[in-house]
């Protein structure tokens, strides 16, 4: 069950793929991004909620055709100056979008997980975002409500990051949740890397599990989500956070960091 | 009285309006600081929540990013983020969303979005996140910006949240309040005075015959923001 990283990637993600890496701020899988990056996967289309410095990173190296999120910064500090290049300069490639709101992607995800079409919202309304995305208004057939649909998200491959995992491959995770648990269900799909493997899950409060068999791939990878955090674990590097800004701001330091701190890395 | 910043104003005035047991939704930046003053001092049952899915989250410090770990920690309950649009915020158990933005018009819409046109802006921002269904499902929508006549325009670049719900718009010239369904300068903070507003304002800025001053920060208000800050650069 549990499989090196490398392996992972390679056996479940292809080029061309709708690809959902999530992680509400916490356990964000970067290790898991980092290895897409190496692997060279091309086309893909990048699904996640807040892209972070992690898509940062993919389209900044090349990796994606297409982008659907509903909000794209770096949380506290600014922008995401690769994806500003992307969507405003076409570099290095030019980025599709679909654009929705937090509450549009959650009903989606949560949608894709109950094997449904579409997620209900009330939601999307007034405002110019519903000319440029994907949704249509749908009407209550018991009260008449003009309410909003989103169309499901059924990624081929949904990857987070957790806590850890049993020899079984049963996965636990806690703190801000997020929605891993979706991403997982909804995916064709899933990859999950944890801090370490356990002989027993012992209860935490507010975790859950994804049972083993949710779960095509489980690769342990220690600080995975660094510069995210992994409740118990370790905490948030805000620091890089901020110094993300200036490395990413410029496409050749961002090459420069790219080069030296993944691309000549191996993962764990 | 001590001297205080532009921004400690705002703080200070935006967490006057927090009553005790209010059902705060809060972002990142002033928002966060404003709530957790007003936590830290008339307000200690006021309820922060962050839609990273921490209710009744009581941090010493100020998070950098809305899904800081001490949120999680010090948060009565911590739920999934479809669980916190869907049952929390769609559930209408929110009192007042703070929203930020860059480009704000006179019917308290905002945008968030983009500057320029969608397909080619000139400049790309994150985006609407939370904001277009906080607009729509809390009681009431509390927006924090610096006034300038790049942020305070005639015609937003994009809509990305209805103004419908704000109750007040606080900048660091003042306060705004909606009358009869336009922005209108209600009162301006200590040594401003309504010219300096018309100026930052990008329409022509209405001002309320009775226009009010705020009350300078507190002492009490003004410690027990520093020490949020000083805990926060700790």
């Amino acid at each position: 069950m549990t499989i090196p990283l490398s392996e992972a990637v390679s056996l479940l993600v292809r080029d061309g793929d709708v690809v959902a890496l999530e992680g509400f701020t916490h356990l964000i899988p970067h290790a898991a991004g980092h290895e897409l990056i190496r692997q060279g996967r091309r086309d893909l289309t990048l699904v996640r909620m807040t892209p972070d410095l992690v898509y940062d990173q993919l389209i900044g190296m090349g990796c994606a055709r297409k982008l659907v999120f509903s909000w794209g910064g770096n949380p506290g500090v600014g922008s995401l100056h690769r994806l500003r290049d992307a969507v405003e300069h076409g570099w290095p490639q030019p980025l599709e979008l679909e654009e929705h709101s937090h509450a549009g992607m959650a009903a989606a995800y949560a949608a894709g997980a109950a094997n449904l079409p579409f997620g209900v919202l009330r939601g999307y309304r007034g405002g110019d975002l519903r000319g440029h995305t994907r949704i249509a208004g749908v009407t209550c057939p018991f009260t008449g409500e003009e309410l909003a649909a989103v169309p499901a998200h059924r990624p081929d491959v949904g990857i987070v990051h957790a806590q850890r995992a049993d020899r079984r491959g049963n996965v636990q995770l806690w703190g801000i949740l997020g929605v891993q648990k979706e991403v997982v269900l909804a995916s064709s799909r899933a990859l999950v890397t944890v801090e370490e493997i356990v002989d027993e899950l012992t209860p935490v409060p507010g975790a859950i599990v994804l049972p083993s068999w949710t779960i095509d791939a489980v690769c342990v990878a220690p600080r995975g989500a660094h510069p995210s955090y992994a409740h118990g674990y370790y905490d948030r590097d805000n620091d890089f956070y901020v110094a993300w800004d200036a490395i990413s701001r410029d496409r050749s330091s961002f090459g420069a960091w790219m080069d030296e701190n993944v691309l000549s890395t191996v993962a764990a | 009285m001590s001297a205080y910043t532009a921004d400690e104003m705002m703080a200070v005035e935006a967490a006057r309006r927090i009553d005790d047991g209010t059902v705060c939704f809060v972002g990142i930046g002033l928002p966060s600081l404003a709530a957790n003053l007003a936590r830290h001092t008339h307000a200690p049952g006021c309820v922060l929540v962050y839609e990273s899915g921490a209710i009744g989250a009581k941090p010493e410090a100020l998070p950098l990013s809305i899904g800081d770990g001490e949120l999680a920690e010090t948060a009565d309950t911590v739920v999934s983020v479809p669980e916190m649009f869907g049952y929390w915020l769609q559930g209408g158990r929110i009192d007042v969303g703070f929203l930020g933005a860059a480009q704000i018009d006179r019917h308290g819409n905002l945008n968030s979005t983009v500057i320029g046109a969608y397909d080619s802006p000139a400049v790309r921002l994150p985006g609407g996140g939370g904001a277009p269904e906080i607009a729509l499902s809390v009681g009431e929508v509390f927006v924090m910006l610096r006034h300038s006549t790049r942020a305070f325009v005639e015609q937003l670049d994009f809509t990305t949240s209805l103004g419908d719900d704000v109750r007040v718009v606080v900048t660091d010239l003042g306060i705004l309040e909606p009358i009869d369904g336009e922005l209108t300068l209600v009162a301006v903070h200590p040594g401003v005075d309504a010219d300096a507003a018309r100026e930052a304002t990008g329409w022509e800025l209405i001002v309320a015959d009775d226009l009010r001053q705020t009350e300078p920060p507190t002492e009490a208000e003004l410690s027990a923001l520093r020490s949020l800050q000083t805990r926060t650069a700790a």
